[in-house]
């Protein structure tokens, strides 16, 4: 019995903040209470349990998702069997990490929201703010820390920020919802497309360095996206609140409150016009700089977390029995800037896990982290860091037992699928099973080995709304109904060639593509690239040549890749293929069919 | 209204089980298959698989059962499984509705106990048979009739114990989703009684209510779910013993989740 002896040598690491209140649980029971009784009006009960991270579910009031934020994306072993706990007996036993560090529990019963807080209390997290027009979950890369190319470690700035803004009465009443994301470098992006994004960088002055970000405003993804702009050259760190001070009080003050659909930062960036909105927001830095009545900073906690690697009693022979282990190492694993450490990825499908995998997460997490916890990552995706040289083979082995080994995790085999109609309001399309099947088609197809492909990405919303940052995507799908006569199918907005590292790009609108042609249609495009590409070529840095319309091969421009494709996603009858006519998942006719969106993501 | 039990003994725990082991003032059934009561089970227990129970449940024969177990009417019984309490409950349930007022679940499952190294071993004991009186507790019963009639009284709740995603699937009109999972702690069978109080309260399951439980097949998640109420002094609760597999069968009118995918979202 290995694993239970390991259990007992590997201490659980204890995180740095407790985010939750434990006050919070019974004030929500209560209002649930009084919200079914009637004396609590529907409206500012949906603003009270956005505000408390409940949000609706497709076609009905009586469920809600909890959606459970993970500041700087950490997470610790105990939290993860607490979570598998909850999701056993309050969720569907499985549970969903997100694209922006949340961890959801869907369907679950409204009554019981208030126990899934009381769980997240007793292990120090919440889900406070993480729906509504608040500042959603402060993101931080995976990779901070780590990687090789940042210049330090932005996760202590991204804890503080976190800390600083969760239950600010500042933010309590935002126009709209509000998000910030910091990463290690450009490379690893991110930043681009979100309201604040931040990229630490390091400058020197007269001999001395001073700790500081490049910080980009206004962008964002959505029914309309826009890519964010640089504020300045260089916010110095001491700079860093008074900067999102100032930011958030302009979007306070000028944000649109009427048009729901477009009040977004990112909007009054753009009906402002850049500069002015520049100006506007470095003026307002000085008078928060200026005006605190008290000391008012964010409270950077820098103390190193201790790289320990867990002990061992018995060291089982490192051999793992199967050929995949080659083809994960490559495909989901990546060199840290401290030798003899790996950062390895765990590839969700479309970011769901059961809670027996979540319970085996944490004892992963405790028996191969030296850092003793686990980050969830930008793609629906977890990383696990500080894993020793020496211990992947026998890692890989206890990810096969789970079920968590699936290989690709960092290459294109791992689409980002939104909740779509599984249980979101707003969904026209079955996006989750969608960006399942092409998992499961490419990882059969080997595709992930294939190093042309390994930098590009597919993403898929199950509507325009862009939870699935179809937008960014090499390859983005956004769902929609298609007919012919009186008979819809599911219908899919191509976009090629997005991306959100230093050269942000938004993707290009191209084609429309039954969702029963998805598949067929990127084999065909990936079938076009490998003829026309030059030899150092990847996918991503050919079809930015294209949508730039610098690419001179046979292939020039994103309407030469429409016409080869046309053919490809003309409607049969339904008489002579009745499958066309079905959604992934649903034995049923096609037709769209959407409720009252809460603005998710 | 059945009050028979005492409802602050539904559960028997750990300690007392074993001091009425020593003492010889229990008789204990173990609700496992026969292959692994056989290879070992907690010291004295017989073995009841769940199978030769359901193979033929009717009071004459389950009285035979409980006989030959060396059960009367004053025999102290406690019940076990390795099924998080599903399969006990169900045994226990059955006791119950023969008219047997002493018997309670072990606060806990086989595995654990075993895991904490108390006392087992692999003896079948010798049994004498007894004489149970028959004193059938018709009231925490219901049948398919009785339910549909009582379904649209407004004093009535009706629980579904089966997993969500079934329940979304498909359920009993009217029925709310409490699944089995939901009862339980991390290490025992039920919730403590503060924490049992405050979930059912929340759903609005109270004591002005008759409470009905079903399942999937044969009553034992909504077995325990009968206990997980009478846990917290919800006494006037009923099993639908034959659940929604009757209720299938008998092609009565059951309700759905309308227009979403959520199966899609399960990892399994």
């Amino acid at each position: 019995m290995t694993t239970s002896n390991l259990k007992q040598t590997a201490k659980s690491v204890k995180p740095k903040i407790n985010w939750a209140r434990s006050e919070e649980v019974d004030s929500f029971a209560k209002t649930v209470k009084l919200f079914r009784q009637g004396k609590y009006d529907a409206a500012s009960f949906r603003r009270f349990r956005l505000q408390h991270g409940a949000y609706g579910t497709r076609m009905t009031g009586d469920y809600a998702m909890v959606r459970i934020k993970l500041p700087a994306g950490e997470i610790y072993p105990h939290q993860l069997e607490k979570i598998s706990q909850l999701s056993e007996q309050f969720s569907i036993g499985s549970a969903h990490f997100s694209t922006r560090e949340n961890i959801q529990l869907h369907w679950i019963v409204l009554e019981d929201v208030s126990e899934i807080f009381r769980g997240l209390a007793e292990v120090g997290l919440t889900s406070r703010e993480a729906c509504g027009n608040s500042v959603r979950n402060v993101m931080c890369s995976p990779l901070s820390g780590v990687c090789p190319d940042e210049e330090f470690d932005a996760t202590p700035y991204a804890l503080a920020t976190a800390k600083f803004f969760l239950r600010n009465p500042m933010t309590q009443n935002l126009p709209r919802k509000f998000k910030f994301n910091f990463t290690c470098c450009e490379k690893h992006g991110m930043v681009r497309m979100v309201d604040v994004g931040l990229i630490p960088q390091i400058r020197e002055i007269d001999g001395e360095t001073q700790r500081g970000f490049k910080i980009f405003l206004g962008g964002g993804l959505g029914n309309r996206s826009f890519v964010g702009h640089q504020l300045e050259d260089f916010t110095p760190d001491e700079d860093l609140l008074y900067t999102s001070i100032a930011v958030l009080r302009i979007f306070d003050r000028l944000g649109d409150r009427k048009n729901m659909a477009r009040n977004r930062m990112r909007y009054l960036v753009n009906d402002m016009g850049w500069d002015k909105f520049q100006n506007l927001v470095l003026k307002e830095r000085a008078i928060v700089r200026a005006t605190q009545s008290v000391v008012t900073r964010l409270n950077v906690n820098h103390t190193p977390y201790e790289i320990k690697r867990p002990f061992r009693i018995s060291d089982e022979s490192g051999i793992p029995s199967s050929d995949g282990y080659a083809r994960w190492l490559k495909t989901n694993t990546l060199k840290q800037k401290q030798s003899d450490y790996r950062s390895i990825f765990i590839t969700l499908e479309a970011g769901d896990i059961t809670s027996n995998q979540l319970n085996a997460l944490a004892s992963l997490t405790r028996d191969f982290s030296s850092e003793g916890h686990a980050r969830a990552g930008f793609v629906q995706n977890i990383a696990l860091r500080y894993v020793h040289e020496d211990d992947l083979p026998r890692l890989y082995s206890k990810l096969l037992e789970t079920g968590l080994a699936k290989s690709g995790a960092l290459t294109m085999t791992a689409p980002i699928g939104c909740s779509g109609t599984t249980s979101c309001n707003l969904a026209l399309t079955n996006s989750h099973r969608l960006a399942k099947e092409i998992q499961r088609k490419f990882l059969e197809l080997k595709l992930d080995e294939d190093d042309d492909l390994k930098d590009s990405s597919i993403k898929i919303s199950g509507c325009p709304n862009s939870c699935g940052q179809h937008g960014i995507a090499t390859i983005g799908f956004f769902g929609g109904g298609g007919r012919v006569g009186k008979d819809m199918y599911a219908n899919y907005q191509m976009s090629l060639g997005g991306r959100s590292d230093g050269d942000t790009l938004l993707g290009q609108t191209c084609l429309r593509i039954p969702a029963k042609r998805v598949i067929p249609v990127i084999l065909k495009i990936i079938e076009i690239f490998k003829q026309n590409k030059q030899s150092d070529d990847s996918l991503k840095t050919w079809m930015h040549r294209v949508v730039n319309n610098s690419e001179d091969s046979e292939i020039k421009s994103i309407n030469d890749i429409k016409k080869v494709l046309e053919p490809l996603v003309i409607p049969p009858t339904k008489e002579d293929d009745p499958d066309f006519y079905l959604d992934y998942g649903s034995d049923s006719s096609y037709h769209t069919k959407t409720g009252k969106g809460e603005c998710a993501a | 209204m059945c009050c028979l039990t005492d409802s602050s003994k539904i559960t028997t725990d750990i300690d007392s089980l074993r001091s009425e082991i020593r003492d010889k003032s229990v008789r204990v059934i173990d609700v496992r298959r026969e292959s692994d009561y056989k290879q070992d089970h907690i010291s004295g227990a017989v073995n009841l698989p769940l199978a030769t129970l359901l193979s033929d449940d009717s009071p004459e024969r389950v009285l035979k059962l409980f006989n030959s177990m060396g059960i009367d009417d004053e025999t102290s019984v406690v019940v076990y499984d390795d099924t998080f309490g599903a399969l006990a409950s169900r045994v226990a349930w059955t006791l119950e509705y023969i008219g047997h007022s002493d018997v309670s679940l072990l606060e806990t499952t086989y595995g654990h106990w075993k895991s904490l190294g108390l006392e087992n071993d692999s003896i079948t004991p010798d049994i004498q048979n007894k004489t149970h009186s028959m004193n059938l507790q018709s009231d925490i019963l219901a049948t398919s009739e009785y339910l549909e009639s009582a379904k649209s009284r407004e004093d009535v709740i009706l629980i579904d114990n089966r997993e969500r995603l079934n329940f979304l699937e498909q359920h009993i009109p009217g029925a709310i989703s409490l699944p089995y999972r939901t009862l339980s702690s991390s290490d025992k069978i039920l919730r403590s009684k503060e924490d049992m109080k405050r979930l059912l309260d929340n759903r609005g399951i109270t004591e002005n209510s008759e409470i009905i439980t079903y399942c999937g097949s044969v009553g034992t998640l909504s077995g325990l779910a009968y206990y997980a109420l009478k846990s917290v002094g919800l006494t006037n609760a009923k099993l639908y013993v034959r659940s929604f597999k009757e209720w299938k069968n008998l092609q009565k009118p059951t309700e759905k989740q309308e227009d979403a995918n959520y199966w899609d979202l399960s990892a399994e």
